[in-house]
């Protein structure tokens, strides 16, 4: 078994041998060690990409947009995860952002992923029937983990899901009520003496 | 009285680095201290007469184990070589997390021989390899084979029976990632474990040499006296794979000398020094004259600074004897000041490093902070500006603006990774080819590069701006926001110039280890000894603190 520490390294040499810069290649490392730590075969995408890339032309996209769309050519998922990445404060403002023709979009995946962190908020990602959700860079989760995944994607649309409860408030005041079984009724003689603070606030 | 931490502007060049001693903030010192309580055993020693075979050591506390596997193999003498390009070895060693299983020794007995082409697994924390001093190793074996103790001062002028040539962590070749042990509270300190195999390795050479010259001469062998094994550490030969490790960890690095710094100040705002704690120093400062006069090299550079170091340190013994009192207030201030007009780095900083032997209470809480989550400072805050960028460079970089890297002399060297052996070297630009791989490694010359072009753009601009046209200086963006938070996150030198001393990044980091004479064998690797004067593994529970400086050598 590969260290996720040999991970990192061998993808961060691999990409400055493929043409990128020595800091594009740190966060593609950091991203594919990331995928695999995830479970997600980040390395072998990877590798067919940098395998592609050597007779393909892909589109590389810096500067994103709320719709984002290559006609010709596929978009280099390295450059638009690290656009992405860069630009994240600003994108997030956007409810929804739409990509079309996106090169290898799990690698994107994983640049997302770190967004999500950095903003504090979840990312639901769409493409191709495929439903996605970025958890602040601590998992992933997906209802098409077992399947495989496409070396291209058609259409993709982020949506940043704004932080706030995943249940109702009458599941919450239920359970609220459930804990409070564990508290004890105070008498006066505990309202005097059991709280460590005065008892006036002029004291 | 307040004392600012010293300028990293100063501390951070590389004369100074490179006269860095270890301290009690040394990781071997605080290895030892962590591990005092734990229960050490020898748990198989299963050697042939020859020496030859393995042995597995423990050290077990409540339900946590760790344990060395050793392995002895015969090997010819012209197979025997320090260098990272050896594929043989007298012994080699990995740190097992837990009690290993036959089955584990069974399978490691395959892999580990084989250091950097074996595979290990997450169940291995360290791997190491060694080789003997033969000229030591048979001298100890025949004296005591013939009922005799070996010769002193061939032992002293060397140091130790074994030196290792590498040791390996950190998810090398399959071994367990950081993170996976990252939140046991006995390794929260640097190259914790690292320490524990060279350290278990030491007491390894120790019984296998008796064990040899026992069966040599059954009838008539004895043990090597424990004064004499306490006075032999473990050697090390340390080439060039260790300089690009402090640049590309800066927030670690940051962390090492930080706590040093710290502690430095907080010593030199003591304002009134006991007794107890002035005697300490003076006790250590004197009887350390052994350790600088025992320090044998034939490299020219280090006799000079040691020649340098002996006189000021003498300098020094003198005026604190004659003309000082530790009874005045802020003593140790007056002693930095001192040794800031007087004295040579190498002499500063050696004291620097005695000053803290009677300060646990400034030193031990220092340890913990001396491990860092990298990852937490990786992403480059891309919503601030290009002026932002500028600010940080000139507050911080101001040296290395100075440096003019049109001059060939300046951009003499390149770091490269070599195809043979995945390691760092250090090339002549312009003599060798190879330079279109140039690692990451010439910090000033691409900050200055980054500041050019800064220079050129409109201050307003995002990083995230800046970047979309300058990918190529991405890397550089991410140090500079480091050393914004970092200040001591950055060699303050030039490490592609002609002149560079690879050694003083070495040293830098040995230093931290807990390394004693450094001997270096050209400006690009050294021989160092660990542990030299340590307790044997059954004498921890009750140590001296001070043994660096009451060694018999």
């Amino acid at each position: 078994m590969k260290s996720l520490s040999e991970i990192e390294t061998t993808s961060k040499r691999a990409s400055k041998a493929a043409g990128f810069s020595w800091g594009e290649a740190e966060e593609i490392g950091k991203c594919i060690r990331q995928l695999e730590m995830f479970g997600l075969p980040g390395i072998k995408h990877l590798n067919s990409y940098f395998r592609d890339k050597e007779k393909n032309t892909y589109e590389n996209l810096s500067l994103i947009n709320q719709s984002n769309s290559s006609s010709s050519n596929p978009y280099c998922p390295i450059i638009l995860g690290i656009g992405f990445l860069d630009q994240i404060k600003i994108l997030e403002n956007y409810e929804k952002i739409y990509f079309s023709n996106i090169a290898y979009p799990i690698i994107f995946l994983s640049f997302l992923s770190r967004s999500s962190e950095i903003i504090g908020k979840k990312i639901n990602v769409k493409f191709d029937e495929n439903e996605i959700f970025l958890n602040l860079n601590v998992n992933i989760y997906s209802n098409f983990l077992n399947f495989e995944f496409p070396k291209n994607s058609k259409n993709l649309e982020i949506n940043f899901i704004e932080n706030k409860d995943n249940f109702n408030e009458d599941e919450w005041k239920s359970l609220y009520k459930l804990s409070e079984n564990t508290f004890v009724e105070e008498t006066d003689s505990l309202k005097k003496g059991a709280a460590g603070a005065g008892l006036t606030d002029n004291d | 009285m307040k004392v600012q931490l010293r300028d990293p502007n100063k501390i951070m060049r590389l004369s100074r680095l490179g006269s860095f001693h270890q301290s009690k903030l040394s990781f071997l010192r605080s290895f030892l201290n962590e591990f005092k309580d734990w229960e050490y055993k020898r748990d198989l020693f299963n050697l042939d007469r020859f020496g030859y075979g393995e042995a597995v050591y423990s050290f077990k506390k409540d339900k946590r184990t760790y344990s060395l596997v050793c392995f002895a193999n015969k090997i010819d003498d012209d197979e025997r070589s320090d260098r990272v390009i050896a594929t043989k070895w007298d012994a080699a060693f990995t740190l097992h997390d837990g009690i290993p299983t036959q089955k584990d020794i069974d399978r490691l007995k395959n892999e580990v021989p084989r250091q950097e082409v074996g595979r290990l697994s997450f169940k291995e924390l360290t791997l190491s390899r060694a080789n003997k001093s033969v000229r030591v190793f048979n001298h100890v074996v025949e004296s005591l084979s013939e009922g005799k103790q070996p010769d002193l001062e061939l032992l002293s002028n060397v140091g130790y029976l074994y030196r290792t040539t590498a040791v390996y962590g950190s998810g090398k070749f399959g071994l367990a990632d950081r993170f996976r042990i990252k939140n046991r509270e006995e390794i929260n300190g640097p190259f914790r474990l690292e320490m524990m195999l060279v350290y278990l390795v030491r007491q390894f050479t120790f019984d296998q040499v008796n064990h040899v010259a026992y069966h040599k001469n059954p009838s008539k062998a004895v043990v090597l006296d424990k004064k004499i094994c306490k006075n032999l550490g473990i050697g090390n030969s340390t080439g060039l794979g260790m300089a690009p490790f402090i640049v590309n960890h800066p927030t670690l690095l940051n962390n090492w000398v930080m706590s040093r710094e710290i502690a430095l100040k907080k010593i030199r705002e003591i304002k009134i020094v006991n007794k107890k704690d002035s005697d300490l120093f003076i006790e250590c400062l004197k009887k350390s004259l052994t350790n600088i006069i025992s320090w044998n090299t034939d490299s020219k550079y280090q006799q000079i600074k040691i020649n340098k170091l002996l006189k000021d340190i003498k300098k020094f013994i003198h005026l604190i004897d004659n003309d000082f009192d530790f009874e005045d207030k802020y003593p140790f201030d007056k002693i930095y000041l001192w040794l800031e007009e007087k004295a040579c780095e190498e002499c500063i900083e050696y004291v620097v490093s005695i000053m803290m032997e009677p300060y646990n209470e400034i030193t031990n809480p220092l340890v913990s902070q001396m491990s860092s989550d990298e990852d937490k400072y990786f992403t480059i805050p891309t919503s601030r500006t290009v002026k932002d960028v500028i600010n940080i460079i000139e507050k911080k970089y101001s040296n290395i603006l100075k440096i003019n890297f049109t001059k060939k002399q300046n951009t003499q060297n390149f770091w490269f990774i070599s195809k043979n052996k995945e390691e760092p070297r250090l090339a002549d630009r312009f003599e060798e080819g190879g330079s279109e791989l140039e690692q990451p490694l010439a910090i000033a010359r691409d900050v200055k590069k980054l500041y050019k072009k800064l220079l050129d753009t409109k201050k307003n601009s995002t990083v995230a701006e800046f970047l979309s046209k300058y990918s190529e200086l991405r890397h550089i963006v991410r140090r500079v926001f480091i050393v914004e938070k970092f200040p001591y996150s950055e060699i303050q030198d030039n490490t592609i110039g002609k002149n560079i001393m690879p050694i003083d990044m070495l040293r830098l980091k040995l230093s931290f280890f807990g390394a004693l004479k450094f001997d270096p064998r050209s400006d690009k690797w050294l021989r160092i000894c660990m542990f030299q004067g340590a307790p044997l593994p059954d004498e921890l529970k009750n140590y001296d603190e001070q043994w660096v400086y009451r060694t018999g050598n």
